[in-house]
């Protein structure tokens, strides 16, 4: 068994911002600077996150954080490691952090464009599964029969019909020296790996699953269990590529069926049998991938 | 030392003697040879920077913003649809109050694609709150990249050099090259006031919320404004070090002139030469050149052209469904000048059609006539219009 890692009890995230009761991205904020401490500079997209800490003249970052556009999180951070390096200030990472939608949408080139170049910088992608900010649409990391705003259930169509994104993979497909996956449900896991991954000179990413109360149709002191859930069924699995070798950093004991997570959420209350049969497929495949029983 | 050089290298060879410490770069003619130079100046050692081979103009622009917030001094070059891909972050760039700067090759815009000459990119974010300068030959790029960063770190703006493309950036001419002992002298290293560091933890670019966002631009608009008090202040220090000043206007013998010519960037070199060709027929004509356009040198304008019974205002622009963007900012800056000179606008040298004399003598003989009938029938012409082409001729 390995020590737990320490865990600061300063907080670098101020109260009074304006998330959401239970919001699974804000923990995953907090979690992401109890990891790496105060000598980070943070390039944030716009979504969620930026939206919630920055009403001017108020800000709940005790870090140095810049927030410019929304599809340029990964640039901006690759701006701001290569600024330092230029002025020969060491000792600092350039952080950059968006949602699902400013990863896996619309900031995917340029956090391709960084990884590629082998710029040092540590992205975290928050992912909720939706573009919550805007009001709950789909996105690229929208699960398969979710409900969002843009998926509505309709006589026709019945919510999501393509499977999630998985960037985790493109990134791992780059050559990036560290990509895991985490979950807010797992903080020493998902700590463990900001801090491998900030320890790394290069480009890594970490990529956080985090429930959102309203966008998820739950219950605000649902959040945890929700996320545990998506792990103990397999539908999100945790897991590191280092070096290019692939490891389960989480295998659920037993896995628990899928609709024990879905049955939890709003989004999917609509789902019949057959549909949840065939998620449950989906979730096996995923399963049997990663070696999970 | 004088070199010959095209207006790339001269580009190049300024922001190498403005010491900057990160390019963010993306190929697009007919800037990419600015890009190149300075990659070569960095991989032979000549220039202490970091190279950023981005992956896109708008990446190229994010990373400058990035580098400049750290408090490293940004430089990046860009010609037409790079410039409209970054739009959203020049607005940005200005709204964070980073100096940043960044030369501009013009080039035409697409649909159809163009590679060649015109002004319509830069012209398309001169609402973007960067400074914008238009330069008329290689020599006045250098000195308005070295002028630039000034004003930019002074001010906390950032500035956009404007040439024409192929015209000057692939013209090589005779060019002043001082030497990096006279540069630091002139340029001090750059300092930001609130540079992103962990010692001291600011937040930049927050949500600015309806009680405040108003006042935010307000003072960027402010800022701006007073750009033009601190061009002609580093205009005149440069001058004194270095021997050539700018402006933010350029009159050229149009102090007694009855019809002036209004021009940007290098179409005033072939105007100039028309208007000497006219002098010594002893036709009084002049031309001004707008050199700096944003801010908009109002009251230098006005000065200017107020004299004059025409303004025949030429450019490589069009404001599609109105008129050409300089001739819709002069008509505003005379709008309330008692006496105001007769405005007539002419199209020319869109996507690299040539500008010839005889156009723009076409021109000047269209405001003799204005001046003659005391009025302005067709305000908007099209110079060099193949009207057979657009079914206006059989």
């Amino acid at each position: 068994m390995r020590a737990a890692p320490s865990i600061p009890e300063e907080e670098l995230l101020a109260p009074g911002h304006r998330a959401c009761a239970g919001c699974g991205c804000v923990l995953a904020m907090r979690y992401l600077l109890k990891a790496l401490g105060r000598n980070i500079i943070i390039s944030m997209a716009t979504g969620c996150m930026e939206v919630v800490t920055t009403p001017y003249p108020e800000t709940a970052w005790r870090v140095p954080w810049i927030h410019s556009a929304f599809e340029n999180a990964a640039a901006t951070a690759a701006g701001i490691a290569a600024g330092l390096k230029a002025l020969g200030k060491k000792g600092i990472k350039s952080v950059a952090i968006a949602g699902d939608g400013g990863t896996a949408d619309i900031g995917l080139q340029a956090l391709s464009g960084a990884v590629e170049r082998g710029d040092d910088v540590l992205f975290c992608c928050y992912d909720n599964e939706a573009y919550q900010n805007t009001g709950i649409q789909r996105s690229g990391a929208t699960p398969f029969g979710a409900w969002t705003t843009t998926t509505p259930i309709g006589r026709v169509k019945r919510g999501e019909d393509r499977p999630k994104k998985d960037v985790p993979a493109i990134i791992a497909a780059h050559g990036a020296p560290y990509v895991a996956t985490a979950s807010v449900a797992y903080p020493l896991d998902f700590i463990e790996k900001l801090r491998k991954a900030a320890a790394i000179e290069g480009p890594t990413y970490v990529h956080v699953h985090a429930p959102c109360v309203p966008g998820w149709r739950i219950d605000t002191n649902k959040t945890i269990e929700v996320a545990r859930l998506a792990v103990l069924t397999g539908s999100w699995v945790l897991y590191e590529v280092e070096g290019g070798q692939l490891r389960v950093t989480f295998k659920p004991p037993k896995r628990r069926p899928v609709v024990d997570y879905l049955k939890l959420q709003g989004r999917f209350r609509h789902l019949v049998d057959e549909e949840i049969a065939r998620i449950q497929r989906m979730v096996d495949e995923q399963c049997r991938r990663f070696g999970i029983e | 030392m004088k070199q010959v050089l095209t207006g790339n290298e001269a580009a190049a060879i300024a922001a190498k003697l403005a010491r900057v410490k990160v390019v963010s770069a993306y190929p697009i003619t007919p800037q990419t040879a600015i890009v190149e130079k300075l990659a070569e100046f960095v991989a032979n050692g000549e220039l202490d920077a970091e190279f950023m081979k981005v992956e896109s103009e708008h990446s190229a622009m994010s990373a400058c913003i990035g580098a400049a917030a750290v408090g490293a001094r940004a430089f990046t070059a860009t010609s037409s649809q790079g410039l409209m891909l970054m739009s959203e972050m020049l607005y940005i760039a200005a709204g964070l109050r980073l100096p940043i700067v960044m030369a501009n090759a013009n080039r035409a815009l697409s649909a159809p694609l163009n590679i060649w000459c015109d002004q319509q990119d830069s012209m398309a974010v001169r609402d973007s709150g960067w400074v914008q300068l238009y330069c008329e030959n290689n020599q006045e790029i250098l000195d308005s990249v070295l002028q630039a960063y000034r004003v930019a770190e002074e001010l906390m703006l950032p500035v956009m050099v404007c040439f024409d493309g192929y015209i000057l950036s692939h013209t090589a001419e005779p060019v002043d090259v001082p030497t990096q002992e006279e540069v630091d002298d002139f340029l001090p290293p750059y300092k930001p006031p609130h540079p992103l560091d962990p010692a001291r933890p600011v937040t930049m670019g927050p949500v600015g919320v309806p009680e405040y966002y108003q006042e935010i631009r307000y003072m960027l608009q402010e800022a701006l404004l007073a750009a033009k008090d601190k061009i002609i202040e580093v205009d005149r220090e440069y001058g004194k070090k270095f021997g050539r000043r700018y402006g933010l206007v350029e009159s050229y013998r149009s102090d007694d002139a009855e019809i002036i010519l209004l021009t940007l960037g290098s179409l005033s070199g072939t105007a100039k030469d028309l208007i000497d060709r006219c002098r010594r027929r002893g036709e009084r004509v002049g031309l001004v050149r707008v050199r700096t356009y944003r801010p908009f040198p109002r009251e230098a304008l006005v000065k200017a052209l107020r004299h004059a019974k025409a303004v025949a205002v030429l450019e490589k622009d069009i404001s599609l469904g109105w008129t050409g963007a300089l001739f819709a900012d002069i008509s505003c800056a005379l709008a309330n000048v008692e006496g105001a000179p007769l405005l007539l606008n002419f199209i020319c040298g869109l996507g690299g059609r040539d500008v010839s004399p005889l156009q723009i003598r076409e021109a000047l003989r269209a405001a003799a006539r204005a001046v003659e009938a005391g009025e302005v029938r067709r305000p908007v012409r099209w110079l060099g219009l193949r009207e057979k082409l657009v079914g206006l001729r059989a």
